[in-house]
């Protein structure tokens, strides 16, 4: 995760003259080589060694093939399914989390993948609130890192558990969102960056395939649900252009395996059946594929950045407020000079941003809101 | 931070191989991509007498025309004076601010010289630390002015540092990263250079300076960064006018007795500070200070403010605990300043009554008094009035009489005159 921040925008420096911030700075050109570009290189040589997390859960019934298509997604046995010495195949009465994690690494990139399970989901006869333990699960790791972050003494690089990717399992009825789905993200949805996609998808055709996708996609329109790649997010027309290519196809209709068998002289990654082999890498077969790059090989960092700039940043304003709602619906404020310690109480609407400046401290004051 | 940060950081993660090309490794390029989007800054100070060339080395390190002014050498107090630009080489753009000191070293009294300086860099970690402890913040569009290199420009005397240089250097060493320049290198020959190099870097050590070290842990630029350590400071050459040497045109000054050439390694250290500060560890000096100069300035100011993570029993203590626990102190300050204030109000009004009713009672004994005169001096008048109406009414009973005699007199004279005129 990057952990230096980048800008844009002007400084406002509180006490020297600097030039008027809301120009944008003169432009200068280079008579000749001077290595600015350099810094690429040694970006990309600090994060190589510094490596990689990422937390990505599943969320779906028992059957649909989560654990499969992970390990399918990075190659290798990364769900709990297939590290768990004991596992046994039950249906468990509640949800529970359960996370495992593991140091991949690929032409010296190294990343530790945490894959969080929810066995138990959508499984039971009322599934009333079945969600809530993931919500609360989902908050427990923004509160965890936001914690952190308020340490006087705080770690160099603070450990990351916070979900980048909620991929959510859509069974294959060729229908409509069940009222499970509809709630579950509507819920997360405000919460976390959520994938669809439609599991098992070897038993639609092409046809009812197309249909199931354009419905699903009307009924997320029509309950206001977001999914990920969300369109307010969208950074710069570029990405809009690639982002609508993503979201005209969503929900990615995927298959899973990890057997392989030949078809025509090469080892490919296949369901076999008595009519045919279904070819999980082929595009024409199943959107696997589509999945993978857009998980992995090109919106990893990006999930992940929406992750921490949006969705952290929501929790973070909304347990601020909160905790100073709890003062009798005042706000506490610290206001200090760079000598002496005050104490101001103000009454301000919840919502807004607490800036109180001192009228009378010469120097730059802070303000410092606190759980 | 050695190699494998996260496997070793983590005793729950298991490695595990991969049986295909999965595809992350294209990580870094994807963050690569992103930060070259939203572009990079990079805040450079320098500190050094008036005209001793910060300037025209910005000019030459990032090879354009900043279009600076020379400034007076009557400055009363040390200011800093800072610019930012917009630069751009292939697809990375670059947002360079350059601060430069101006009548650094010209004051008689130099003691406050330094304090200018800390308090400017001081105000920068304190705008990112009220950004980051905003409420609703935006921390990856925020314009970061924190200062990542400070460039110390030393006079090339040959001898030793000024004792204002070692003060200076002392008080910024654990703020910002120090790279120390002998600048117009050209008038000290090359054994002199030697020497004073020597001289400088252990006048440094013994006085407990710590200038910045380039990084040796990372294997591919650990090897240059060693051998430019033991060169620093880096004697430079600045020049933005060009000279023909063969057929081609380079940086370099002019002078009756030669060239000096600015891009010449034999010349002086320019390409090595610039490979240094730019192509190599730009990226670690912004890393430095963010992690390191800049958490030293929030702790010491958390700390200050009275907020640590443990309380004296070395427990953990949670922001809510501090919280609570001053929101107590806090509250019953206020009560008692509260009351103290009541206090004083009711005081000052009992004493404003008292006043009042001083001045009350005075100007109602003034006005009895008033009183009482006013209506001596009405019985006074109206005593006179009688006594005037007395004596008119017996001026004119008088005159009445007067007249009545009068009249008969007359009556008498014309009488008598009547009879006189009868008589005859």
């Amino acid at each position: 995760s990057l952990s230096l921040s980048l800008s844009l925008s002007l400084s406002l420096s509180l006490s020297l003259p600097l030039p008027p911030p809301s120009l944008s700075p003169p432009r200068h050109d280079l008579f000749g080589y001077v290595g600015i570009e350099a810094v690429l290189d040694q970006m990309r040589r600090k994060t190589m060694k510094a490596g990689f997390e990422f937390n990505i859960m599943v969320v779906g019934q028992s059957g649909l093939g989560k654990s499969t298509l992970v390990n399918t997604l990075f190659k290798s046995k990364v769900s709990r399914k297939s590290c768990s010495p004991n596992y046994e195949e039950k249906i468990s009465k509640t949800v529970k989390l359960q996370s495992v994690s593991h140091v991949i690494e690929e032409k010296g990139v190294k990343m530790k993948l945490t894959v969080i399970d929810t066995p138990g989901f959508g499984d039971q006869i009322n599934n009333e609130n079945c969600w809530e333990p993931i919500v609360s699960y989902v908050n427990e790791q923004y509160e965890r890192y936001l914690k952190e972050e308020l340490y006087v003494n705080r770690k160099p690089r603070i450990p990351d558990t916070r979900v980048h990717c909620c991929v959510y399992f859509l069974p294959a009825t060729g229908h409509w969102l069940r009222p499970i789905d509809v709630e579950f993200m509507k819920r997360l949805g405000k919460i976390v960056s959520i994938v669809p996609i439609i599991a098992k998808a070897d038993t639609l055709t092409m046809e009812e395939r197309q249909e199931f996708k354009q419905r699903i996609r009307q009924d997320l329109n029509a309950n206001g649900i977001r999914v990920y790649p969300q369109t307010e997010y969208d950074e710069d027309p570029e990405d809009r252009i690639l982002n609508d290519k993503i979201r005209e196809n969503i929900p990615f209709a995927v298959v899973g395996t990890d057997k392989e068998h030949q078809v025509n002289g090469n080892k490919v990654l296949g369901r076999k059946t008595k009519w045919g082999i279904i070819e999980v890498e082929n595009v024409a077969h199943c959107e696997f594929t589509n999945l993978r790059d857009l998980l992995i090989r090109s919106h990893l960092q990006d999930l992940k950045d929406v992750t921490h700039n949006i969705h952290y940043e929501t929790f973070r304003v909304r347990r601020l407020n909160e905790s100073n709602l709890t003062v009798h619906g005042l706000a506490l404020i610290i206001v200090y000079t760079h000598t002496t310690l005050e104490f101001r109480i103000l009454e301000s609407p919840p919502e807004s941003d607490l800036q109180y400046t001192v009228a009378n401290t010469a120097t730059a004051s802070c303000f410092y809101s606190i759980l | 931070m050695t190699t494998s940060d996260i496997a070793q950081g983590d005793k729950n993660a298991r490695p595990l191989s991969l049986s295909g090309h999965v595809g992350f490794d294209s990580l870094p390029h994807q963050l690569v991509n992103k930060s070259t989007c939203q572009g990079f800054c990079f805040n450079i100070l320098c500190i050094g007498e008036t005209g001793i060339g910060k300037s025209t080395l910005m000019d030459t390190l990032f090879n354009t025309n900043f279009e600076n002014f020379e400034s007076s050498h009557f400055e009363p107090k040390v200011k800093l004076r800072a610019q930012t630009y917009d630069l751009q080489e292939s697809n990375v753009r670059l947002k360079l601010t350059i601060v430069n000191t101006v009548g650094f070293g010209d004051q008689m009294n130099k003691q406050e010289s330094y304090q200018h300086v800390v308090d400017y860099i001081d105000t920068q970690f304190e705008s990112y630390l009220q950004e980051e402890l905003k409420i609703k913040r935006s921390l990856h569009n925020y314009h970061d002015s924190r200062i990542h290199a400070c460039l110390y420009f030393i006079a090339p005397s040959g001898h030793s540092l000024k004792s204002l240089d070692l003060v200076t250097m002392k008080k910024l060493d654990s703020k910002v990263n120090i790279i120390p320049v002998i600048a117009k290198a050209d008038t000290i020959s090359k054994s002199e250079l030697h020497k004073f190099k020597i001289k400088i870097m252990s006048e440094l050590v013994s006085n407990g300076v710590q200038i910045y070290q380039f990084p040796t842990d990372d294997e591919t630029v650990s090897k240059i960064n060693t051998a430019m350590n033991g060169i620093l400071p880096f004697a430079v050459v600045g020049s933005s006018e060009e000279v023909k040497i063969g057929n081609k045109m380079v940086k370099a000054r002019q002078y009756p007795w030669g060239v000096v050439q600015v891009e010449n390694e034999n010349h002086c250290d320019f390409v090595k500070l610039r490979e240094m500060l730019i192509c190599v560890n730009m990226e670690d000096l912004r890393e430095q200070t963010h992690t390191r100069h800049y958490e030293l300035y929030r702790r010491c100011k958390l700390e200050e403010m009275g907020f640590t993570d443990t309380n004296p029993e070395s427990k953990p203590v949670s922001l809510q605990e501090t919280y609570e626990a001053k929101r107590h102190e806090f509250l019953g300050d206020l009560q008692r300043r509260e009351e103290e204030m009541r206090q004083m109000f009711v005081q000052r009004v009992k004493e404003k009554e008292t006043e009042l009713k001083e001045a009350e009672r005075e100007l109602q004994g003034k006005f009895e008094q008033l009183k009482r005169l006013h209506s001596e001096e009405k019985s006074k008048l109206d005593e006179k009035r009688r006594s005037l109406e007395d004596e008119i009414n017996t001026f004119s009973k008088k005159k009445a009489a007067a007249e009545l005699l009068q009249g008969q007199s007359f009556n008498t004279n014309a009488n008598l005159k009547k009879d006189k005129d009868r008589k005859k």
